[in-house]
């Protein structure tokens, strides 16, 4: 147990590093659209996702209605549902209902990629250790935002934008090289996310994400399905 | 409408999209198909958020280019990803002194 969770809080420690200085700039955000440096915590410790809150502080400071931000939540946020059910098949046996619920608040493209990299199944513990250190990071960089957002250098923070996708690269990149479906899968994502950008533009970026995400691992587990021997070593 | 119903709206529905699918699916998805597909979801939704977003992720396309580069060299030789993740930044803020 206690091992477990120490080593989902060192394997979030780059996580934690990305949100604080993401969520700085949420801070930043919030505060410049009119909510107290409490609030903008609030929003972060219980959201917990970058995208989304900006998404709601516009609706809150456009004085929205609730059924707007229930829809544009849905829309940004439905791709956790989409790596909350990848995740579901990694869970070892003792997730049980109870840590189900708990570690629902902590599915984040992050952790969600980091848990699934992991060889094996994941245990409670290990998802805890994660979350605790990365949710800190989060609040704590958005509570540093919100009420000191001129301290940082702006080329110390606009450089700090990088690190997130610099992790992400980090998790995609290895097993690109070593398959050959894998590496189908992402550039196959990518190609359709550069689409997206730059002539689908209608589309927003949080169903674009999604359209590109099911067609491409759709498109690759007809191609390549994953053999049980695969499946075994992960 | 105060700004706490605003927030406590948007954290519900969060959770909510995050919990269903996590709890209620505690059996081993048997179809072939759809294993293969949850695998490679992972892979897919990191590549399409971070293609093409990383180009502009520092506010300017030359030291995102840069820093981008960097962790494409360091993720190739399997450095850990705080490496990687750190190293990138720290790329493009001495590319930022620069240009």
């Amino acid at each position: 147990m206690g091992s477990a969770f120490f080593r989902g809080m060192n394997h979030g420690i780059p996580i934690g590093l990305g949100y604080l200085s993401v969520s700085f700039g949420f801070g930043i955000f919030a505060v410049k659209n009119g909510l107290s440096v409490f609030q903008a915590s609030a929003i972060s410790a219980s959201n917990l996702t970058s995208a989304g809150q900006i998404a709601g502080v516009e609706v809150i400071a456009a004085a929205g209605t609730l059924l707007e931000m229930i829809l544009v939540q849905l829309v940004i946020n439905i791709r956790y549902s989409l790596m909350a059910l990848s995740l579901s098949q990694k869970l070892d046996k003792s997730f049980t209902a109870p840590h189900r619920l708990a570690a629902s608040y902590g599915i984040t493209d992050e952790i969600f990629a980091v848990c699934s990299a992991q060889p094996g199944m994941i245990v409670p513990a290990y998802m805890y250790g994660m979350i605790l250190i990365s949710a800190v990071g989060w609040v704590l960089g958005t509570v540093l935002g919100a009420s000191a957002g001129e301290i940082l250098p702006n080329s110390v923070s606009s450089a700090m934008g990088i690190v997130l996708y610099g992790m992400f690269l980090a998790i995609i990149i290895p097993p690109s090289r070593k398959k050959k479906s894998v590496l189908f899968v992402t550039v196959i994502s990518a190609l359709m996310s550069l689409l997206f950008r730059y002539v689908l533009t209608m589309v927003s970026g949080g169903f674009a994400v999604i359209i590109c995400a099911v067609l491409a691992a759709g498109i690759g587990a007809w191609l390549f399905p994953v053999s049980d021997e695969e499946e075994a070593e992960q | 409408m105060t700004v706490a119903v605003y927030i406590i709206v948007m954290a519900g529905v969060t959770y909510l999209i995050r919990m269903i699918p996590f709890t209620f699916f505690t059996k081993k998805i048997e179809s072939k198909y759809v294993r293969s597909f949850l695998r490679y979801i992972p892979y897919a939704v990191l590549s399409a958020m971070t293609i093409p977003a990383i180009f502009t992720s520092t506010g300017n396309v030359m030291t995102s280019v840069v820093g981008t580069i960097v962790a494409v060299v360091l993720a190739f030789f399997d450095q850990p990803l705080i490496v990687v993740a750190l190293s990138a930044s720290l790329a493009a803020f001495l590319t930022g002194l620069i240009v």
